[in-house]
């Protein structure tokens, strides 16, 4: 089987796929690195978000050989619970996920945001999101973490 | 609080992972005694016994046992908070154990907002009446009166002091062996500790580090991998497979019994891949009703049973009464999960475990006994969190579908649902056509009657009727499960006469399943439209006219509150100011959820632009008294939930369909809100610790539509009485022509 050599969150790895359109979700999943998840397959809904040389991408829209030679940072390589990533202190900080099926997709655009542009406002921040759904109803602690992690109390 | 995160964390991932419970019981530190056996069905697991809610470690941890389930809601910090408030013991020594039918007890389906009003009633009577034994039993050793004892961080001590005995020392190795004591004397409200605080859930860490383990993520040792393939037509038979067009797919082999069609193998994307490629040839299938006159023809039905539901008063004679007839309908939704439906089954020759995201893990085993031909004590479901589903979306399927193919294939297999699968075959919230008639006088409702048109849920039905099963001509399950679509059907007001007939339907275009406070969005979106309607007649203010017709404190206070938040001008709708290109206005609504639980009251403030018909909701304002909370944040979370959700779905949310199938498979042709459409939210949380707690998962949604069409009336003085409240619809209206 082809393998591919990927960057994820700063360690080189060598993975197989079958094919070269094998979605980066399923090669990331498939390495235990199970934070992104599937939604839509569609590039609808973003809960697969990553970030791609720092841009939030939909995984599930790359393929595994443009996905090579590039810095791939999923929800796993932002921090841990233990030592959680400024922005997944925010969230957890304000309660934010309810069933949290789309919590890391969300933290990964926000980084993305955050990474571009330090101190947002809230439009900022809803436009940046807009793309990343949420059955929940979680989206105004969304924005609220978001607003708190950039140093912003709301 | 950061203790309890990591024990409740440590044993349920140990339990996920393992896959076996005798991991999750080292780590937890059950005791040996009762559990030395680690297998299923040695627990105690009858409701009526504490024993099944509640286990005293030899480490002094407790374990609680519980039947309903978290599936967002946040049930997971709720329970051990009632839990070890009752018992005396810190909140960071309790383990919590949640819907596995080898474990838990059977607490009922985790629906209906019952979780804490039933379940966790259940759970603080358990935990009283151990706390009364284990008092009883140190009152033996000390050889001291009850009375003078107290039970205080996880031990008995005198209440003058001195030294304690630990719980563990009073139990370990034994059961309580008592029943749950409805007399045992519960804690006065007054000296809670941890009922009432905001503390934080123990699975909020995990999920915002990607490290949480849904059923989408769950694997166990050579478990094979399966997409189900769906007819292109809801009823269409199966005439062919040609199998050898995933030949050359490594791995992947077909199975079909039936119409049931799915491939399995060792990799998922190369299954996804064979899915795709396999030809197989269904039969013709049109026997959905036309979409567009769907209102028409439930009114016209054939199969309509009229019952009275309420019948009570008697008109007045009134010369200068105005009446007033209107006819309401709410669509067609998705539960519309963001994670299409997955689960795994291990199916042996003799037993099955079944790792599912239900929310009714235990009433899942009659069904599946039926359906595999396995005794129902050899059938052990194993809750695991998946995607929030609000009601029933395809978990239940995806579950099932996966017992099947393990039987099949005789190894583990895990179901993985596609997105079109989760829009097209989820089972739907019913439609709804509801019309009212009534009359106003001198300022009060003098007639009233609501005429439903619903399809009808069958009686004591075990699930909703399952995909695989059916398709695979397995014993199945027949009939209709809504969830109790008909309540709130009347106005709670004083009326002279109320009536509230149901017209039954005895099918339903799609396969129906209870949604988010099933039914009551839409009749209270009826009745507290037209409540404002007869308002406008009368020439009185909303508000006004609504408290004219309450007596109960509670619902008065809950509507005056919504009003001061929203510092409510009185006068009566529309606004004065209609025909601006940007209409202004506002609205509210109010409703006792089930005439018997949780007090809402909900405005909105709108914007409706004129040229577009988009309406823009600014601001939104909810007073909500569910009696006692036992965590604030999480009712303000369900709260939030509950008005986000449903303002989706009033003003975006209908499934289409054309004769053969769902033709909304996406979340393009099935929009949900973004969060450019998100208004800001003002809760008042009404405080009410020694009442029973109420609910806090549903009511909320109920009050939404009508707050918003009210509010669009008042804005721009047309009245919106169908869903969704698109900008075309919405134009319509203003352009005078019906929608």
């Amino acid at each position: 089987m082809p393998s591919y050599r990927l960057r994820i969150n700063g360690s080189e790895r060598s993975v197989e796929s079958p094919d070269a359109d094998k979605p980066l979700l399923y090669v990331l999943r498939d390495a235990g690195l199970t934070g992104a998840k599937f939604g839509c397959g569609l590039g609808q809904c973003g809960a697969c978000t990553v970030l791609i040389d720092g841009t939030a991408m939909q995984s599930c829209q790359m393929t595994v050989a443009d996905a090579q030679g590039k810095a791939i940072v999923t929800i796993e390589g932002l921090g841990t619970p233990a030592k959680p990533h400024p922005i997944q202190a925010a969230f957890i900080q304000e309660q934010v996920p309810q069933c949290g099926y789309c919590t890391s997709g969300m933290i990964m655009s926000a980084a993305a945001l955050l990474s571009k542009n330090a101190k947002p406002s809230e439009d900022d921040v809803r436009t940046a999101l807009d793309l990343n759904l949420c059955r929940c109803g979680s989206h105004v602690r969304v924005v609220r973490a978001v607003m708190a992690a950039s140093g912003q109390r709301g | 609080m950061n203790k309890i995160v990591r024990t409740s964390g440590f044993s349920r991932r140990a339990l996920l992972k393992g896959g076996a419970l005798t991991v999750g019981f080292a780590l937890s530190g059950l005791p040996r005694g009762a559990f030395a056996q680690g297998a299923a069905g040695t627990r105690m697991l009858d409701p009526k016994e504490v024993d099944a809610f509640l286990a005293v470690n030899g480490d002094g941890t407790v374990t609680l046992f519980c039947g309903k389930v978290d599936l967002g809601q946040g049930l997971r910090i709720a329970m051990p908070q009632i839990a070890a408030e009752e018992l005396g013991i810190d909140i960071a020594k309790i383990n919590y154990i949640e819907g596995d039918t080898a474990l838990t007890p059977n607490q009922g389906r985790t629906s209906g907002s019952n979780g804490i009003q039933r379940g966790g009633v259940q759970i603080r009577q358990a935990a009283a009446t151990a706390r009364k034994a284990l008092v009883e039993l140190a009152a033996q050793r000390l050889q001291a009166n009850a009375d003078d004892l107290v039970a205080v961080d996880g031990q008995v001590r005198r209440k003058s002091g001195g030294p304690g005995i630990d719980f563990a020392s009073l139990v370990v190795g034994r059961q309580f062996d008592v029943k749950l004591d409805p007399k045992a004397p519960l804690k006065d409200p007054a000296a809670y500790t941890l009922v009432g605080k905001s503390l934080p859930r123990p699975d909020v860490p995990a999920k915002c580090t990607g490290t949480a383990t849904y059923i989408q993520d769950f694997s166990v040792p050579g478990m094979l991998h399966a997409r189900v393939i769906r007819p292109p037509a809801i009823g269409a038979e199966l005439q062919s497979v040609d199998e050898s067009s995933v030949k050359d797919f490594s791995g992947v082999k077909v199975v079909r019994i039936k119409n049931f069609l799915a491939v399995v193998g060792e990799d998922e994307w190369t299954t996804m891949r064979a899915a795709r490629a396999l030809k197989a040839q269904w039969s013709e299938w049109s026997g959905l009703p036309e979409q567009a006159t769907l209102a028409q023809s439930m009114h016209a039905d054939p199969s309509l049973t009229a019952q009275t539901l309420i019948s009570k008063g008697t008109a007045a004679k009134s010369e200068n009464a105005k009446a007033l007839t209107a006819r309401y309908f709410w669509p067609m939704q998705s539960h519309a999960s963001l994670g299409p439906s997955c689960a795994v089954a291990d199916v042996r020759a003799d037993s099955a475990t079944v790792w599912t995201a239900s929310q009714g893990t235990h009433g899942n085993q009659t069904t599946y006994a039926r359906f595999l031909k396995l005794p129902k004590d050899k059938v052990r479901l194993i809750y695991v969190e998946g995607s929030g589903c609000y009601g029933m979306n395809g978990h239940e399927d995806a579950a099932a579908e996966a017992a099947i193919l393990s039987q099949a294939v005789g190894r583990p297999v895990r179901v993985q649902w596609t997105r079109a699968e989760e829009h097209g075959w989820d089972p739907k919230g019913p439609p709804q056509l509801i019309e009212v008639s009534g009359a106003v006088a001198d300022g009060r409702i003098v007639d009233w009657r609501t005429d439903m048109w619903i399809p009808q849920t069958t009686r004591g039905l075990l699930n909703i009727p399952l995909l695989g099963p059916e398709a695979a001509g397995l014993d199945n399950i027949v009939g209709l499960n809504t969830g109790l679509i008909s309540q709130n059907g009347d106005p709670p007001y004083a009326a002279d006469r109320i009536e509230v007939v149901a017209h039954w339907l005895k099918t339903a275009p799609l396969r129906p399943a209870p949604l988010r406070s099933p039914g009551k969005p839409a009749n209270c979106f009826a009745v507290e439209s037209f409540t404002d309607e007869l308002a406008t007649a009368a020439g009185l203010d909303p508000v006004a006219f609504r408290l004219n017709g309450l007596k109960d404190p509670r619902a008065v206070e809950v509507l005056k509150r919504t009003a001061a938040l929203m510092k409510w001008q009185a006068r009566p709708s529309p606004g004065s100011n209609t025909a601006a290109a940007v209409a202004k206005g506002r609205g509210i609504a109010y409703i006792h959820y089930k005439h018997s639980e949780t007090y809402v009251g909900m405005g909105m403030e709108v914007a409706v632009e004129r040229a577009t018909g988009r309406i823009k909701v600014e601001r939104v304002a909810c007073a909500h008294d569910c009696g006692q909370m036992i965590n604030p944040d999480g009712v303000r979370a369900q709260i939030e939930g509950s008005i986000l959700q449903t303002l989706s779905r009033v003003l975006m949310e209908e499934v289409k369909f054309d004769r053969s199938r769902v033709t909304s498979l996406d979340w393009a042709s099935y929009p949900i809100m973004r969060f450019s459409d998100v208004p800001k939210i003002d809760i008042d949380l009404i405080e009410r610790q020694t009442e029973p707690p109420l609910g806090a998962g549903e009511a909320a949604c109920a009050a939404v539509g009508a707050a918003l069409a009210n509010a669009v009336f008042d804005a721009a003085g047309v009245r919106l009485r169908t869903l969704p409240f698109t900008p075309e619809r919405v134009k319509a209206e203003l352009g005078g022509k019906a929608s």
